[in-house]
């Protein structure tokens, strides 16, 4: 099973109904016995990071899902869950991560050139780092992936793995281990993103 | 690199697709789950729903049909139409929309751009204008294109930018229906004046409409269009590959 974490935030419809159509079976829960008995993770976000962390941390979830990814569990962090995984965020003051990944989440203004708009919005071509991974096992290289984002993980080290080009390399999505990040929206990716939600589904599965 | 958007567009009425769908190999054409599957098939990068019922049974039908909608298509919805209150968006996000489009909603109450964008981010929120020439300037019009607000459309554009609204549909009356092209006039005027995506609406009769409107106004994001899409006239893998030839950067599948 696996576990969908609602916090408050966003609209969890999407994701539920594209792991439903993985043939996976999704929980949409904030209780912390479910999140624990999961099989895999998915931590979703929308809107401002300081705001979602806040919220994650009052439902009292932080810990748990730190503690389940240090024993292994895989864990997806999607848009700004993604961003949560990482050590600390710089958006509307500095707030403190769940520091699962290294690096940190910046203003994609500092290096996205002046006449291409912010968020950005729409589909970009994934350049993949990391071939081999479980994530992207049968996606091509130059495939299209969903983004809307104005922020995005910078100096992630050796956990990048994959970037999209909006004027300058954006990190797209990160792994380290069993904890996987992507920056785009694999439920509103179409096929493409279907078959990278199935991928993580089946990580240690099979 | 970032693609050029191509979003068709379904009018939806008591839960049924109007504007007299043709298309082969569809068993039933007027539903939208039919039609927003094989869009989503053929590469459609976005799809809008326009809700354009009246009554509380038609609402109840639409959201139905967006839920429908939405647990079997995995792309981008955005979904208009009635939405005049938070719990408009409420309602049809929880069914499944990513973004919502406000209109005469927003005409009557500006500040409802500014409440949704808090609660739900600007992103989810579209400013969807419908706007005519009038006396040599632009003036946006309500009720459907039928009502002159008076106000000065790329003011009151700027105004839902700056209100919150993360996206703007520009829909040009004068230019609607004609199928002789984009009013890349006044797409430009807007583009120039704001800084989130601009999606053109209104006027496209053929594929090089798409071309030229994007070759015109590299600024212009997306390209929303209904019956042609509807009749079949034009096909949105075809339009992608004429879009491709032409160096215009676009997802194929």
């Amino acid at each position: 099973m696996i576990a969908i974490i609602d916090y408050g935030v966003g609209n969890l419809f999407s994701l539920k109904s594209s792991v439903a159509a993985v043939g996976m079976e999704a929980c949409v829960t904030n209780d912390t016995r479910v999140i624990s008995e999961a099989d895999h993770i998915i931590l979703p976000g929308v809107g401002a990071f300081g705001d979602a962390m806040h919220k994650l941390k009052e439902a009292g979830m932080d810990e748990v899902v730190k503690n389940e990814a240090f024993k292994g569990k895989p864990l997806l962090g999607i848009c700004v869950g993604m961003q949560m995984l990482f050590d600390r965020d710089l958006e509307y003051g500095e707030h403190d991560g769940l520091g699962l990944i290294r690096g940190e989440v910046r203003y994609i203004g500092e290096v996205v050139p002046e006449e291409l708009k912010i968020p950005e919005i729409g589909w970009n071509s994934l350049r993949i780092l990391k071939p081999y991974s479980r994530l992207f096992r049968g996606i091509d290289n130059g495939a299209y992936v969903y983004f809307v984002h104005s922020y995005a993980a910078f100096d992630c080290g050796g956990s990048l793995s994959a970037v999209t080009d909006y004027g300058a390399d954006l990190t797209a999505a990160v792994e380290d281990g069993n904890i996987y990040g992507t920056q785009f929206h694999p439920e509103k990716s179409g096929a493409i993103g279907l078959r990278i939600l199935k991928n993580f589904c089946e990580i240690g599965v099979d | 690199m970032i693609t050029k958007r191509i979003i068709p567009c379904l009018d939806v009425k008591d839960g049924r697709v109007v504007k007299g769908v043709n298309f082969k190999g569809l068993s039933d054409v007027s539903s939208p789950v039919e039609l927003a599957g094989l869009y989503s098939d053929s590469g459609a990068d976005e799809l809008v729903f326009y809700d354009i019922t009246a009554s509380v049974e038609g609402r109840r039908l639409f959201t139905d049909i967006l839920r429908q909608v939405a647990e079997r298509i995995f792309i981008p919805l955005t979904v208009g139409g009635g939405i005049n209150s938070i719990e408009d968006f409420d309602r049809v996000l929880k069914c499944g929309a990513d973004k919502v489009s406000v209109n005469s909603g927003a005409i009557r109450d500006p500040e409802l751009i500014l409440k949704a964008a808090k609660k739900y981010g600007d992103q989810c929120v579209v400013i969807s204008a419908d706007v005519k020439r009038v006396d040599g300037g632009f003036r946006v019009f309500a009720k459907g294109g039928r009502e002159d607000t008076g106000l000065e459309a790329i003011g009151w554009i700027r105004k839902c930018v700056g209100l919150g609204a993360g996206e703007v549909v520009l829909n040009s009356i004068d230019t609607d229906g004609v199928k002789r092209g984009f009013d890349l006039e006044m797409l430009e005027a807007v583009c120039d004046a704001v800084n989130v995506p601009v999606i053109a609406s209104g006027g496209a009769g053929c594929i090089e409409d798409f071309v030229k409107l994007f070759k015109s106004i590299p600024k212009v994001d997306a390209g929303l269009a209904a019956s042609i899409f509807h009749f079949g006239e034009v096909s949105i893998g075809e339009l992608k590959e004429r879009l491709k030839e032409e160096n215009i950067p676009v997802r194929l599948i």
